[in-house]
């Protein structure tokens, strides 16, 4: 180069020998700098993850190079890029994953935005508010992957790898329930619902419900789920009764199950059994009803206070319910009969069920109308009573009526028409014309005179009383007065009776202090007694105690 | 030509530190005892060397964040450029512009100052002789300042730490940035202003 000195120096100078060397030391300066920043080029493609895109409905909290994606509060990628989608109907979050997170790429992996919120079943995601959303992830085990997801809206109920179970409840509509609604056994939250459909069908609703393990052992195959949703209030003969599972389950739904007492089956429910979810813990630990018939009753008068779902009685045991009231016309006899259409359960006498199952050999609908017939015979009517005489209700009572009026009964009609008798308000009434016809056959005008008579004689004997008996009781009176005036004066502070016995109490103090002195004199010389009292003068002589020791002192 | 003849052709060597006029041979300045040379040694090739270095690590000092913010919780990493843009959109423009000079602009000046004094003095170009010395003397002065980023970073790093409030760290990015402004600084003290002159006497 032309800058070096060589030239002029002298080839014996040191610096000439260092020149040697093409390359000088300090190139090693930017070798390692070269070196330190392929390192990190190769280091960053290394270690460079999967990159996803996951679509959200709305962006709100989320920032590109800001926002996190976490798992278990880790962080496993960064948002690094936010756009609209094409139709503007959603919004592309790209997300840059570490390399460790290839996990989360598995087609049913799920991903939502923390935010906070807060419900009637508790708050959540509160750390957000201070430092903004993140993007929660749920890695999935599907071999798959995927690199565009549709981001979950609600955090899911369950995560990714938590044990328990999943169960169905069937139910006819969803009621209160929605998903993250609590699970409870013995009112311990044990699970939640995680999703609901309608049902294939459309007639009813299908919930799934996940019950944390270990408390899944309790799920047995005969237990019974309920909703749990509000305040069940009864009023029975214990008095009123609220029952609740917990305040949360009020506002937000629940579900409550167990299983019912007498179950004879202990093994557990497989995953994904189904069970019905019934209305509420009173039916759902009912016995099974079994079959449902359906009979129709006909009555002559108005039923009104009978509504649908009435109960519907056999000799007390409730075997059904109404289920319609229709308005008929008789043109022969121009009256408006009404019409009930009832189900009953048969399953629900128990007992007299099995025995008479017996006793027809099996059971099919022609059997069992067959049955009717024979108890109509011996007199079964339905009658519409009164359950509650303040709001008027009516509930249908079949009874075996004694002497009833013998009807035709059609076997083979369907539905079974069940003969009626008039109800019980009517037959009040009937008791109460009885009642007012007897009242109206007592003697009233006899009973008046006897009464009158009576009265008369009392008067007379009043007029006695105050002619003979109240006079001489006055002068009984004043004698005793006088009596007690005497005794009062002989106790007057200047009486003779009073002074008298003011002077012998002075007379039996003064014999009482003589008693003192010679008690005294007897302490100290006992020998007095037998030796007579000693002559005056001498020291031990009897004297004042005082002037008798001074004296001594002296002499 | 009125000027005095020039050091060489009185055979003499001038001191680096104390500025002795020695005579050419001499290894040690008589007066101080430092070493002496014409020039200073392999001074285009260590100017190179280090201009070479500092623009190698100039791309992970611009790349890689320089600090991490931690305000509530929420964190960010940002990077030289970014945080600038974020002042910028935020609406503080100048502090946006003071960060711009001093951690941008200033460096690239440098850089480019220094390769052009390298490239025109391997070509013993005449072009400029004068414009170019001064150009070296404005990079010797603001070489310093590129600092300035550093500096922020480090006092900020040991000022708000806050706990879970907020805090903030340094990153990878800032030591790359530090190195850069060593290694430019250490680049102008290696490249020998007098060679700009050199070509003008050797066509003599």
């Amino acid at each position: 180069m032309s800058d070096h000195p060589s030239s002029t120096l002298t080839p014996s100078s040191p610096e000439v020998r260092r020149r040697r060397f093409n390359v000088s030391l300090v190139w090693l300066v930017p070798i390692v700098a070269a070196l330190i920043g392929l390192s990190m080029v190769v280091h960053k493609a290394l270690s460079a993850g999967p990159q996803i895109v996951v679509s959200f409905l709305t962006a709100e909290g989320l920032e590109a190079n800001k926002t996190q994606v976490k798992y278990k509060n880790v962080v496993i990628g960064k948002v690094t890029a936010i756009a609209l989608s094409e139709d503007r109907g959603h919004i592309d979050a790209t997300i840059e994953l570490d390399q460790s997170a290839k996990a989360f790429t598995a087609r049913d992996a799920r991903f939502w935005v923390v935010r906070p919120r807060i419900g009637a079943g508790g708050v959540s995601g509160v750390d957000t508010l201070l430092s903004g959303a993140f993007i929660g992830a749920d890695p999935g085990e599907n071999k798959d992957t995927e690199k565009n997801f549709v981001g979950l809206e609600n955090p899911p109920a369950i995560t990714y790898g938590q044990k328990g179970k999943r169960f169905t409840l069937h139910t006819a509509d969803l009621g209160s329930l929605d998903i993250g609604s609590a699970v409870y056994y013995r009112r311990i939250q044990v699970g939640q619902v995680v999703s609901y459909k309608l049902a294939d069908d459309g007639k009813g609703v299908d919930i799934d419900v996940f019950i944390n393990a270990p408390n899944d052992q309790y799920v047995k195959k005969d237990s019974r789920f309920w909703n749990a949703s509000g305040v069940d209030v009864s009023l029975g003969a214990n008095g009123l009764k609220v029952n609740t599972q917990s305040v949360a389950s009020i506002l937000s739904g629940g579900i409550a199950f167990i299983e019912p007492n007498y179950t004879a089956d202990k093994a557990l429910a497989d995953e994904n059994a189904q069970f019905t979810l019934f209305d509420d813990q009173e039916t759902a630990l009912a016995p099974p009803d079994g079959e449902a018939r359906y009979v129709q009753m006909r009555f002559d008068q108005s039923l009104r206070g009978l509504a649908v779902n009435a109960p519907v009685e056999f000799l007390g045991v409730n075997v059904g319910k109404v289920v319609s009231v229709d308005l008929d016309y008789d043109a022969k006899s121009e009256t408006f009969p009404t019409v009930i259409g009832a189900v009953i359960y048969p399953n629900r006498l128990g007992k007299a069920h099995d025995k008479l199952l017996a006793q027809m050999g099996g059971e099919d609908d022609a059997k069992g109308a067959q049955l009717m017939g024979q108890f109509v015979r011996h007199g079964l009517r339905a009658q519409a009573r009164s359950a509650n005489l303040l709001t008027g209700q009516l509930y249908i009572s079949m009874n075996f009526v004694a002497n009833a009026k013998t009807v035709a009964f059609d076997q083979n009609a369907r539905p079974m028409m069940i003969p009626t008798v008039p109800g019980s308000l009517d037959k009040l009434q009937e008791q109460m014309q009885a009642f007012v016809d007897k009242l109206s056959k007592i003697p009233i005008d006899q009973i008046a005179d006897n009464l009158n008579g009576s009265l008369g004689q009392l008067n007379k004997t009043l007029e006695n009383v105050n002619g003979q008996v109240l006079p001489e009781m006055r002068d009984t009176l004043a004698q005793t007065k006088k009596t007690l005036a005497n005794a009062g004066d002989s106790f007057a502070e200047d009486s003779p009776q009073r002074q008298q016995l003011g002077q012998a109490l002075d007379e039996v103090q003064r014999t009482a202090r003589s008693v003192r002195v010679l008690t005294d004199f007897l302490g100290r010389h006992p020998e007095a007694l037998i030796r007579g009292r000693l002559k005056d003068g001498k020291p031990d002589a009897y004297q004042p105690t005082s002037s008798t020791s001074r004296e001594t002192d002296q002499e | 030509m009125s000027l005095p003849p020039y050091a060489r052709d009185l055979n003499l060597v001038l001191c680096h530190t104390c500025g002795q006029a020695c005579p050419l041979g001499t290894h040690e300045c008589p007066r101080c005892d430092s070493v002496v040379h014409r020039r200073k040694p392999e001074s285009l090739g260590r100017t190179w060397a280090f201009l070479i270095a500092s623009l190698i690590f100039y791309i992970p000092a611009n790349l890689l964040p320089v600090m991490f913010t931690n305000m509530f919780g929420s964190g960010s990493e940002n990077t030289i450029m970014s945080g600038v843009m974020e002042f910028w959109s935020s609406g503080s423009w100048d502090i946006a512009l003071l960060i711009f000079i001093a951690s941008v602009a200033v460096p690239c000046l440098k850089f480019a100052v220094l390769g052009t004094l390298l490239i025109t003095c391997q070509r013993r170009s005449q072009w400029a002789m004068r414009e170019r010395s001064k150009l070296y003397r404005l990079i010797e002065i603001i070489g310093y300042w590129s600092m300035l980023d550093v500096l922020v970073v480090a006092l900020v790093a040991a000022l708000v730490q806050f706990r879970s409030l907020s805090s903030i760290e340094p990153r990878l990015g800032i030591l790359f940035f530090g190195l850069v402004v060593v290694l430019t600084m250490l680049a102008a003290m290696s490249f020998d202003p007098r060679l700009i002159w050199d070509a003008e006497v050797e066509d003599v």
